[in-house]
């Protein structure tokens, strides 16, 4: 079966750009999700969105930017984002989570704006709202393979600072870790991994595949190490599953990468529940 | 002469103009066990900011270990619990030994891993506390007086010189807080830490501390060695509700006039 999806050439970058994404997302995912901060994959996608539109209105009519992926403009509106937020929590501590709202409909506005104002694309929108593994071509494989590089390094890097600053910020601050420096370095970071993810699940659909991996590796997880393994090794099966099971089905890679992401944290949840219900019967 | 950890001098701080600290003094000595103990919103948490230097005072001078607190750099020598310890994310999917190890990592600093020795440490820490059967379990899955020992252990991994516990038994139930104190006073006594208790229980601290500072409203207004009960139910509150300026301690006979400012 895998020899005749490895045959086509686009299902050979489809299989690298997720896999590199399976195992990206899950790890920024979980330090958003036990800073409670996940809505922040949603919010950072959704500027992306006007990232590519301006990017796609740059190529459409500027002949210096015609060879450029729109993805670098998504990466860089998500990155300038990422660095709002952040700043956002630090001055106005009491309602941090009010930065989501603002730069998820500032996003979605201006990506609208931006595509009314272009009078339509030669290429479909609709593919980085909803993914389009299966277009991914030269160009988005290196943006993904860059930015899969420089997440992995960051995590491996500070692995510790971001683990101490994720569970005791004002401990961590105390003990002398650099916060602003590390959280500002994983915010720019975020941002990447958001942007590569979204040729792969899309833009509606990023936040699923940075937070449900994480939320079922949590469940079964007894370290804090386990949960990171245990995120990556889901999403991987997650994404390819899903990808195989698209190509077989002609279904939409990004939506079946997402319903069997689902499915596996329903399986989690309901698996640990008998489990716990069995325990218990066997110790009356 | 004792050497003075920190040392507090004529501080004044404000939040948003409204007074919160008014030219207090305060010096902890090395190997001393020192109590600040008073009512809600009498600045005490503010000290504890300040010490760490992460908010400045409007005016005044700050000294850990001799040296300015924005020369400061040796943190690892300070080991800190926090009153918010006890309200942490209970899901966090982290071991008593991931986050007793996270206490060294000040210390190590950027790009250092762990390696074998520092695994010992941690180890050792958790045995101090009387954890160790406990050190695979995710924290989320102990008792409030077991995270409060996973929390001093964390303080104790990077072998500190002073450790700053700003209301660490709030929430921990009061047989688990006296074993909590117990345990402080056992450190004090066998590692000579210098430890500095921020507490609005007094009553439960006295056994266990060298000495206690009363803190309200912005000043020190009394200070007494501590020993055999030092406050009598009456003061006690009296204190509660913040009205203890010229009260006299009576067994100790420190009269709180005379005794402020104290330090």
């Amino acid at each position: 079966m895998m020899d005749m999806i490895l045959h086509y050439e686009f299902m050979q970058r489809a299989l690298i750009a997720g896999l590199i994404i399976g195992g990206i997302a899950p790890m920024v995912g979980l330090f958003l999700v036990v800073r409670r901060l996940s809505l922040i994959a949603d919010a950072l996608a959704h500027v992306t969105l006007s990232g590519v539109a301006a990017g796609l209105l740059l190529q459409k009519h500027v002949p210096l930017f015609q060879s450029w992926n729109p993805l670098y403009m998504g990466m860089g509106f998500s990155a300038g984002a990422a660095l709002f937020v952040e700043r956002f929590r630090h001055l106005h501590r009491s309602y941090q989570e009010l930065a989501i709202p603002v730069i998820l409909s500032g996003g979605v506005g201006l990506g609208v704006v931006l595509i009314s104002a272009a009078d339509g694309f030669n290429v479909d929108v609709a593919g980085y709202l909803f993914g389009s593994i299966l277009a991914v071509d030269k160009s988005d494989l290196m943006a993904i393979i860059s930015a899969g590089m420089l997440a992995t390094v960051m995590v491996i890097l500070f692995y510790k600072e971001l683990f101490v600053l994720s569970f005791d910020e004002e401990a961590a601050v105390f003990s002398g870790v650099p916060r602003r420096r590390i959280l500002l370095l994983f915010s720019l970071v975020t941002a990447l991994v958001i942007t590569a993810s979204i040729r792969v699940v899309g833009i509606l659909l990023v936040s699923g595949l940075v937070t449900l991996p994480v939320a079922a590796g949590m469940q079964l997880a007894s370290s804090f190490r386990q949960a990171l393994f245990l995120s990556v090794l889901l999403a991987e099966i997650s994404v390819l599953s899903g990808l195989v099971a698209a190509f077989y089905l002609d279904w939409a890679s990004g939506g079946t990468i997402i319903l069997v992401s689902i499915l596996i944290l329903l399986l989690v949840t309901g698996g640990k529940r008998l489990f716990r219900s069995l325990a218990k019967g066997r110790k009356i | 002469m004792t050497e003075s950890v920190l040392k507090m001098e004529r501080i004044h701080f404000s939040y948003s103009r409204h007074p919160v600290l008014k030219g207090v003094n305060l010096t902890l000595r090395s190997g001393e066990f020192l109590a600040v103990a008073g009512p809600n919103g009498s600045g005490k948490s503010t000290l504890v900011k300040l010490a760490f230097g992460s908010i400045q005072p409007d005016s005044g001078s700050i000294f850990l270990f001799g040296k300015p607190v924005s020369r400061f750099k040796e943190w690892s020598r300070i080991g800190y619990v926090s009153q918010k310890a006890n309200s942490f994310n209970l899901d966090f999917p982290a071991t008593v030994r991931e986050v007793v190890a996270s206490g060294l990592y000040g210390k190590l600093g950027l790009l250092r891993r762990m390696k074998r020795q520092h695994w010992l440490r941690v180890e050792e820490a958790i045995h101090q506390v009387g954890l160790s059967a406990l050190a695979g379990q995710r924290i989320g899955h102990l008792s409030g007086g077991q995270q409060q020992r996973t929390f001093i252990a964390r303080a104790l991994v990077s072998d500190p010189d002073l450790m700053i516990l700003d209301e660490p038994t709030v929430g921990v139930d009061s047989r688990s807080a006296q074993d909590f104190h117990r345990l402080l006073g056992r450190l004090h006594r066998e590692k000579g830490l210098s430890l500095l208790l921020i507490t609005h229980d007094l009553q439960a601290v006295t056994d266990v501390v060298d000495r206690v500072v009363w803190l309200d409203r912005g000043h020190f207004v009394a200070e007494e060695d501590a020993g055999p009960p030092v406050w009598e139910e009456e003061d006690r509150i009296l204190m509660a509700s913040g009205d203890v300026a010229g009260k006299e301690i009576r067994e100790g006979g420190v009269d709180a006039k005379s005794a402020h400012p104290l330090l």
